[in-house]
């Protein structure tokens, strides 16, 4: 007896409607900021309007004598249990760290830090006596701009005595993965190719959906925080070793959480300061921000400049690279922080085969917003620089650019290919995407458009962008982790309940925020144990309930988390069988699993495993020696990365007489391995791609010279709508990875990191022939107007068939005239 | 404080606000109506988009004060005897959310969209829902969404 | 995102709303339509003791035909100016520009009369509005009086509607059988304009008879681009850009993240080529 006839065969492939929808379609949601408790206060920041100043007093007489308000308080009033926002991954041992105190007690480092916080009984009564509030602040010289932090002529925190954070280095000749590459380049002078750079990633920032909300609530026996967050098991963590109360004695719960991009990885001061504020008081407190507050305090992403040397022979094969990075991580190390940039470290060579590579970051502070892990997170800055050189050295040799990469990347048949920066890459099929994309795309017939575009001199010229990008994902290795000085795991915890009456109840540690694990994790389950789709659910997000995680980021959930599920579900089968074995009085070697139940080969009886749950959970009848119980955990430690890639395709049209773009056609065809849900890996894919076009034409977190930052809302930061962006056009090939048991890969940040260079290639093919090589991003119509008014004056003024070095006597390799405002200003 | 009576989703509410209560604040805080979301502060976002009288609006745009004596539905009140209304249903069949956060706005504009325009073409969808910004689409299914719901309308008016 | 505290009152009738005013003096703040005023209360730019609104006074809304003009109660919303009539019929120019602004949303809410005295110089509503020699109808406590559209915007949010008194009426001479286009340069759909173009021209025989063309954001006021109008009288289709090149003359715009002053005076001299071209299509 079934209830489940239509159920497809296997569930994984299957493209299922999501089961989180019902309650998000109609609004019956847990956002933090629903949540109201008995007696519940709520908490106003005061922020600092100043970049950098000395705090000399701070009166809140005013502020607690307005009606309503409870109490002030400043960083000493909380400084005994306020904790600290610390790193987790000091890239060196001896990395030059601020202190982060959620709220300081001396000095703000950037504007937007929190100096005060107002407690009352409403919100608006918070937010009234916010404004009485007097602090007495003594301005300091600020540092903004990244170039300027590395010359150390002002400090962003001056009892440091430098901005410089660290440097980090990996070198193929040193670690033995490949040659010296500046014998490499030496040689391309004399008579090949080299191509030199200089390219901006701006500053950007996350902007998930849902503004930061926490509710602590401090009346139990555990403190309980609620907190719109992507990690609620390392907030947990780092609340523990950092404000003395026991980890035991905190549950944090993600509730429903409305996107996070990595920008709700962080532990945050707001977290902190309400959890101090709570526990002061002994009373529930919320704090929920403004989308102005966001904007300023939330953590931005990118925000690095790339010099860039790359070399080849006259035909185009390349010989080495080398990457010097200038990395501005903000006014404090983030959580990741640091180690944003060394992420890349791997993925600047990407799919080609470098014999010599070098990568260098040199991580400075400055007095801005924090920078922490955005969508991809060191992986689209590498993959920008490398796509945007392949483009130039295929502009130089004078072939088309899907050629020169043909001629450089790994073929099929040479995986696994241990990679010149000592990645080994499990599978692939680079030729199969790109061949696939091109078809999708209409190549030739773009091109030939193209072409007549030129000749018949055409205000609006036509470009193609291509990027044949790859990524590693799912983090991490946890031994590869502790060799970089990451301070936790990569690991990922999965449960499996089996219940009496026949659901299955599924525990997993990687936190979701919008991706559909309850779905996906349903799929996999269903099909593994041989349970109806509808009969899985899938908790989360809550210490109490799923107390082991690493949680949710770069893009490892379903590689990490998923493996450990499969590895759950494994043991649930393994400790089921000697109870069937026991009920059909049958031999364990006889027995078969498939489709949920235990058959005796060669006959027709058999057990259900949900009839083995119910009997396991009497308890009446079974084997000696074994517990009563299916319930299995798994924990899951990778022993390599994944890699995605594919061959993204777009077409973007420029008109030369307003320098505005807008995008014809985008094709991607990415090979994420196995698919578990077509439709939710498609989501990721549309949404991914539009954060990464949205880098190349739109966003820029933008500060001003007192360190305002100017794109400090929604009016100012440009996020696109419906109306600014095009349907894609999406298809995958597939090349399982043999790094976890499912064969996926991982698609979270995959459309984020391939896109930005594909948009931006596109534009400078479109204008190229006019003299130009290079367009800032955000590649906004002025800058492109001016581009072309200024042609001839950009990167490659010079032939540069000569192989000249542009980075000569410390003159910079940007033409500021070339509409580069953000550096000019910056 | 100020007396107010407002329908909301078929029911009627009298509430004293203050003036400056926002009606948004007021539908999620005094009413309950927490399907309704704030995105941002400078009505850009569009998350907290409910229908005025039959017309879309964004609700941290008007103050509750004004709402009195008018009717609200938030997504709360669309769905009729346990059954979705057809744009929550395209939005579920054709995967147009993944954290959730935009959607009771963009299917409150959706529904208005389609009021004012039955058949609008992709261009057509892609201006009328302008104003509502989602983070985690890419808008691709959104808009296939919208269009899934007018060509159900369609196939339910013949 | 909340407002500080002020008093509201929602008077019914004209002569209500004057005196309420009449006795707020400084400390009132009018609301309209609200989609620009609440924005700017719930930032805290601005504190008003008493909240003026205007939503419950029903003479002020919607459009009547006025013979020889079209007049647009100040309060209409936005969308009913786009759904009427009357203006997509002689006021073509006007409908055109109504329908870029802000979103769906915001246009059923935001009203034209709020607008034009906001004087927002990004608003889409002034160049139109100028270019077509709208007069504007103004009530006070010393009773009503007109203002043509060129001397109605003062400065950056400044215009010619004082203390205690109200706008009531936007008048539109009938532009019937004008073609007309709204040229908008936005970098992302929900901007304000960086540039825009109100272009309207009535063409004979092929060549423009009369032009009139407004300037969005290219001063602290909406601008009217007299010598282009000039310039552009026996103009054909296919010679219209040494005409539209003055465009840019006269004008002081803003320099900011979208664009510096000289590549606004570039981009306006583009724009206003490809509206009047549009125009003169219909």
């Amino acid at each position: 007896m079934t209830a489940v006839d239509d159920r497809p065969t296997t569930e994984i492939g299957t493209a299922r409607r999501r089961k989180e929808d019902a309650r998000l379609v109609t609004g019956r949601t847990r956002w933090t900021d629903n949540i109201q408790l008995p007696g519940m206060l709520h908490l106003a920041m005061v922020r600092s309007p100043f970049a950098h100043a000395r705090i000399n007093g701070i009166d809140t007489s005013e502020a607690k004598a307005a009606p309503n308000v409870i109490a002030v308080m400043t960083g000493q009033d909380i400084a005994d249990i306020q904790g600290v926002n610390i790193t987790a991954w000091p890239i060196t041992t001896d990395q030059v760290n601020p202190t982060h105190l959620p709220m300081p007690l001396e000095r703000v480092a950037h504007t937007g830090e929190v100096v005060a916080v107002v407690v009352a009984r409403s919100a608006a009564a918070a937010r009234d006596a916010a404004e009485l509030v007097d602090v007495d602040y003594e301005e300091l010289p600020a540092v903004l701009d990244l170039k300027a932090a590395a010359t150390d002529e002002v400090l962003a925190h001056p009892d440091l005595g430098t901005n410089k954070s660290a440097h980090w280095q990996l070198d193929s000749a040193a670690q033995g993965s490949g040659g010296d590459v500046e014998e490499a380049i030496a040689k391309a002078r004399e008579g090949g190719i080299v191509i030199e750079r200089e390219y901006r990633q701006q500053r950007l920032i996350p902007a998930f959906m849902e503004p930061r909300s926490t509710v602590v609530d401090p009346t139990g026996e555990q403190v309980v925080m609620w907190t719109a967050t992507q990690a609620p098991h390392v907030l947990r963590f780092c609340i523990a070793a950092t404000t003395g109360l026991p980890e035991s004695k905190i549950r944090v719960i993600a509730p429903d959480v409305g996107g996070g991009f990595g920008g709700k990885l962080q532990s945050t001061p707001e977290e902190f300061i309400t959890l101090a504020v709570a526990r002061k008081l002994g009373k529930p407190c919320k704090y929920t921000e403004t989308r102005s507050e966001t904007m300023v305090s939330a953590h931005h992403g990118r925000d690095q400049w790339q010099k860039l040397t790359l070399s080849a022979e006259k035909d185009g094969t390349v010989t080495g690279l080398k990457v010097e990075l200038l990395a501005d991580l903000g006014a404090y190390a983030a959580l990741v922080g640091g180690g944003v940039p060394v992420l890349g470290a791997w993925m600047f060579n990407a799919i080609y085969k470098f014999p010599a590579y070098q990568f260098n970051t040199t991580n400075y502070y400055t007095n801005k917003t924090w920078v922490d892990a955005y969508r991809g997170a060191g992986r689209p800055e590498a993959t920008y620089a490398i796509e945007r050189l392949m483009d130039e050295l295929a502009a130089e040799v004078g072939v088309d650019p899907l050629e020169i990469r043909e001629k450089n990347w790994i073929r099929h048949d040479e995986f696994p290919f241990t990679t010149v920066a000592g990645m080994t890459y499990d599978s692939g099929n680079y030729e199969a995407a790109t061949a696939r994309a091109k078809e999708l795309f209409g190549y030739d017939e773009l091109r030939a458009e193209q072409k007549r575009r030129r000749e018949s001199g055409d205000p609006v010229q036509l470009g193609i962008g291509v990027s044949t990008f790859t990524e590693m994902c799912g983090l991490a290795p946890s031994r590869v982790l502790g060799s970089l000085n990451y301070g936790a795991g990569g690991w990922e915890s999965a449960s499996i309940r089996m219940l009496a009456t026949g659901t299955v109840e599924v525990v997993t540690g990687a936190s979701a925020h919008g991706q559909g694990h309850e779905t996906a994790w349903s799929q996999i389950v269903a099909d593994r144990l041989g349970v109806p789709f509808e009969n899985v659910e899938v908790l989360h997000g809550d210490t109490q309930i799923a107390p082991k995680g690493m949680d949710t980021y770069g893009s490892r959930s379903l590689v990490v988390g998923g493996e450990a599920l499969v590895r759950a579900a494994d043991k649930v089968i393994e400790k089921a069988k000697p109870l069937a074995a026991h009920m059909l009085e049958a031999s364990v070697d006889d027995l078969e699993f498939a489709a949920g139940r235990f058959t005796v080969k060669g006959t027709d009886k058999g057990v259900g495993l949900t009839d083995i749950a119910l009997s396991i959970w009497t308890g009446h009848d079974y084997p000696e020696g074994l517990e009563p119980s299916l319930d299995a955990d798994a924990t899951f430690d990778p022993v390599n990365f994944s890699f995605p890639h594919g061959t993204h395709l777009c077409a973007m049209e420029v008109d030369t007489e307003t320098g505005a773009t807008r995008m014809r056609k985008y094709v991607c065809v990415d090979d994420i391995g196995v698919i578990i849900n077509p439709l939710i890996v498609e989501g990721q894919v549309h949404g991914g791609l539009v954060q990464g076009i949205a880098q190349a034409l739109w966003e820029g977190a933008e500060y001003d010279e007192q360190g305002t930052l100017v794109s400090g809302s929604f009016v100012d930061y440009t996020l696109p709508t419906t109306a600014d962006t095009i349907s894609f056009v999406t298809d995958h090939t597939t090349s399982p990875s043999t790094s976890n048991s499912l064969g996926t890969k991982g698609v979270g940040e995959a459309g984020t990191i391939a896109s930005t260079p594909a948009v931006v290639n596109a534009i400078v093919d479109a204008v190229r022939h006019l003299g130009i090589d290079d367009v800032q991003m955000p590649c906004t119509p002025e800058r492109v107007w001016k581009a072309i008014q200024s042609a001839g004056g950009t990167q490659d003024a010079a032939p540069a068939a000569d192989a000249q070095s542009h980075f000569g006597d410390g003159a910079p390799n940007q033409d500021p005239a070339a509409g580069t405002t953000d550096g000019a200003a910056q | 404080m100020t007396r107010i009576s407002v329908t909301v989703d078929g029911v009627s509410y009298t509430d004293e606000v203050e003036p400056r209560t926002l009606l948004v604040h007021y539908l999620r805080e005094v009413v309950g109506k927490v399907g309704t979301v704030v995105g941002c502060d400078t009505s850009n976002c569009g998350a907290c988009t409910v229908h005025l009288d039959g017309r879309s609006v964004k609700s941290c745009n008007v103050l509750a004060v004004q709402a009195d004596g008018h009717e609200v539905t938030t997504i709360e009140g669309l769905a009729t005897n346990g059954e979705l209304h057809p744009m929550q249903a395209a939005f579920h069949d054709n995967h147009a959310l993944q954290c959730g956060y935009c959607t009771p706005g963009m299917i409150m504009q959706a529904v208005d969209l389609l009021r004012e325009n039955p058949h609008p073409t992709e261009d057509e969808i892609r201006q009328g829902m302008e104003g509502n910004l989602c983070r985690c689409t890419g808008y691709h299914n959104i808009v296939k969404a919208v269009a899934a719901a007018a060509g159900a309308s369609e196939r339910s008016d013949a | 995102m909340i407002p500080a505290a002020f008093d509201y009152v929602a008077p019914t009738s004209l002569d209500e709303a004057l005196s309420v005013l009449a006795e707020a003096g400084d400390d009132a703040k009018v609301l309209a339509g609200g989609q620009s005023l609440l924005p700017i209360l719930r930032m805290r730019l601005n504190a008003p003791e008493k909240v003026v609104d205007l939503g419950r006074i029903e003479a002020l809304r919607g459009v009547r035909d006025g013979g020889d003009h079209v007049a647009i109660g100040a309060m209409t919303p936005y969308a009913d100016v786009l759904g009427d009539a009357l203006v997509r019929e002689h006021a073509g120019l006007l409908a055109r520009a109504v329908e870029t602004v802000a979103d769906p949303q915001i246009r059923h809410r935001g009203t034209v009369g709020g607008a034009l005295v906001h004087a927002d110089p990004a608003g889409d509503v002034g160049a139109p509005v100028l270019a077509l020699d709208a007069t504007m109808v103004v009530v006070g406590p010393g009773g009503e009086r007109t203002v043509p559209a060129g001397e109605f915007f003062r400065d950056l949010f400044e215009t010619a509607v004082g203390d205690g008194e109200l706008l009531t009426e936007i008048r539109i001479p009938k532009h019937t059988g004008w073609g007309s286009a709204y040229e908008k340069f936005v970098r992302v759909s929900h901007q304000w304009s960086i540039v825009a173009v109100a272009a309207t021209v009535r063409v004979e025989g092929g060549s423009i008879a009369e032009a009139k063309v407004g300037l969005t954001n290219m001063g602290s006021t909406p601008l009217r681009a007299t010598a282009v109008e000039q310039a552009l009288v026996g103009s054909s289709a296919s010679a219209l850009a040494d005409a539209c090149a003055a465009a840019a003359d006269g004008t002081n715009p803003p320099s900011d993240l979208n664009g510096d002053a000289d590549y606004r005076r570039h981009l306006v001299t583009v724009l206003t080529r490809r509206a009047v071209q549009k125009a003169m299509e219909g």
